[in-house]
Formats: structure tokens, sequence, C-alpha cells
């Protein structure tokens, strides 16, 4: 996590190009698309551990079955 | 590591995410920031390819071998394709309302992808209304690859041959054109696949629920 977003600065840095013309000042400016990150992560992660404890629950039904 | 395929998936959903709000993207007018719906609304119709091919090969294998184990994949990857069919129908519907200025336009591009929603849907109706598995086996599996010739048809070819505003399509340039740094394809590459393993994910765990029911019911 923290990796990913040190790699991902960094590669958006290299990219990162001089801006004449601003898009979504407010939303920049302020500086609270990170928050808006954090939030789509929460949510993506939260849904990943979900899926991932359906998965551990079909390979726990699957090893009972099948014994 | 059998497994190693789900994190790479998690791991590029995040890239997908964190790479997706941050990195620079092209300037343009009317699409302004919404440009980085590409990696979020079109992987959702790349998802749904993937897994409506992949139920296609199964319904092959199906066909010439006659193994039951090969329908229940292809049932069970259509039901995870609709999802992301879906999904993608309202993301693109949001994308348009603030570009196009409205929800839905009768372009080739919507309408086609519309009606091939209605074919799969048709599968899974059809599926339910035949009671002896083998003919259920048959029957689906041929219906199924009648369905993906459509959907090539359908999203592929009839909306680059006629006038289309969806971008691609009908002389209509592509986003690839726009993208002259190649910043988006940084993101967009990763995020096709992350999106397409993750499909796959979600099916397989469908596939093996289904195996289990029909353990139990036999």
């Amino acid at each position: 996590m923290k990796y990913l977003a040190l790699i991902t600065l960094l590669i958006s840095s290299f990219v990162a190009k001089a801006q004449d013309l601003q898009m979504a000042e407010t939303m920049r400016s302020e500086g609270k698309i990170y928050v808006v990150i954090a939030v789509l992560c929460v949510i993506l992660l939260g849904l990943i551990l979900y899926l991932i404890s359906i998965d551990r629950k079909v390979s726990k039904l699957e090893k009972e079955i099948n014994s | 590591m059998r497994n190693w395929w789900k994190f790479l998936a998690i791991i590029l959903l995040l890239y997908t995410i964190i790479g997706g709000l941050l990195i620079p993207v092209p300037k343009q007018v009317i699409l302004y920031e919404s440009i980085r719906n590409l990696y979020f609304h079109v992987p959702m119709w790349f998802s749904m390819i993937f897994l409506f091919f992949m139920s296609v090969v199964y319904s092959f294998k199906g066909l010439s071998t006659n193994n039951l184990s090969f329908d229940t994949k292809a049932k069970e990857l259509v039901n995870a394709g609709i999802i992301f069919g879906i999904l993608g129908t309202i993301t693109g519907s949001i994308w348009a309302k603030y570009t196009w200025g409205a929800w839905w336009v009768n372009d080739v591009k919507l309408n086609g992808s519309a009606i091939t929603m209605l074919i799969y849907l048709a599968y899974i109706v059809l599926r339910g209304s035949l009671d002896d598995e083998q003919k259920k086996a048959r029957i689906s599996g041929v219906y199924n690859i009648f369905a993906f010739v459509l959907l090539l048809v359908f999203i592929g070819i009839l909306p680059r041959m006629t006038d289309s505003l969806h971008p691609g399509n009908g002389g209509n340039p592509g986003f690839n054109n726009y993208d002259l740094d190649n910043n988006m394809k940084l993101v967009f590459y990763p995020a096709v696949i992350a999106w397409i393993l993750l499909g796959w994910w979600i099916a397989s765990i469908r596939i093996r629920i289904a195996n289990l029911t029909q353990k139990l019911e036999a």
C-alpha cells in the first residue's frame, strides 16, 4: 500500500509536465483528491476482503463435502 | 502460490485507482477530468467480453465432449459477465450525461450493447426453461455460440460501420488518438488486466459454488 503510493507518485512525477490549463480547480487546489482516493481504496479493499472471505468459505465447504 | 493471480488483481486494482486519479491526463474540452473514466468504464466491457468469450470456449468443449461440468462453467461465466455488462451500461450512462448531455442517446454503440445484454439475459431464461440437464447443456451451448457472434456484430462491427457518438466508432477517434504522451496507457492496460482478473475471480467462485450445489443434490 505504502510502496504502491510511492511508486505511483514516482511515475507521476516522471510523466508530469508543465500544466498550462487548469482542470478541476476546486478539486485539486484544495488538495482533497487524496480524500477521494482514500475513500475509493477503502471501498475496494473492503469488497476485496469480502471476496476473499467468500473464497475461503467455499474452500472450506469443498474440503468438507469432498472428504 | 496457486492464487498468485488474485494478489496480482488486488495490486493492479489499487494501482488503477491511485494511478488513475493522480497521473496527469491529456487536457480535453467537454471531457476534462472525466477522461479518467476510461480506466473504469471501458475495462467493464473488456471484462464482460472476456468472460463471455471464455464461456463460449467452455460451450465448445461441452458440446464436443458431452461433459456437463463444462456447461456449468459456461453458465457461471455468463452470470459474472452480465454483472460487468450492467456496470458498464450504468457507468457509460453517467458519463454520457455529463459529456453528451443525456443519460441515453439512440446511438448504434449504446443500443447494440443493450441488445447484447438482452441476448445474454435470454440465455439465462432459456436455461431456466429446460429441465433435462443434457438437453439444457446442448441447447444453451449452441445458443451461447450464437449469442457471442451477435455480440461481435452488435458491439464490434455495426458501430464501426455507421456514425456514432461513441469514441472509437464510426470515424470517431478512440482515446488512443488523443493520448500522444502515453500517460493513459500506463494506467489503462494494467486496469484492463486488473478488472478482467477480478471478473475471472468472481466467476471462479460462482463455478465452485455451482459444483458444490450439484454434488449436494446428487
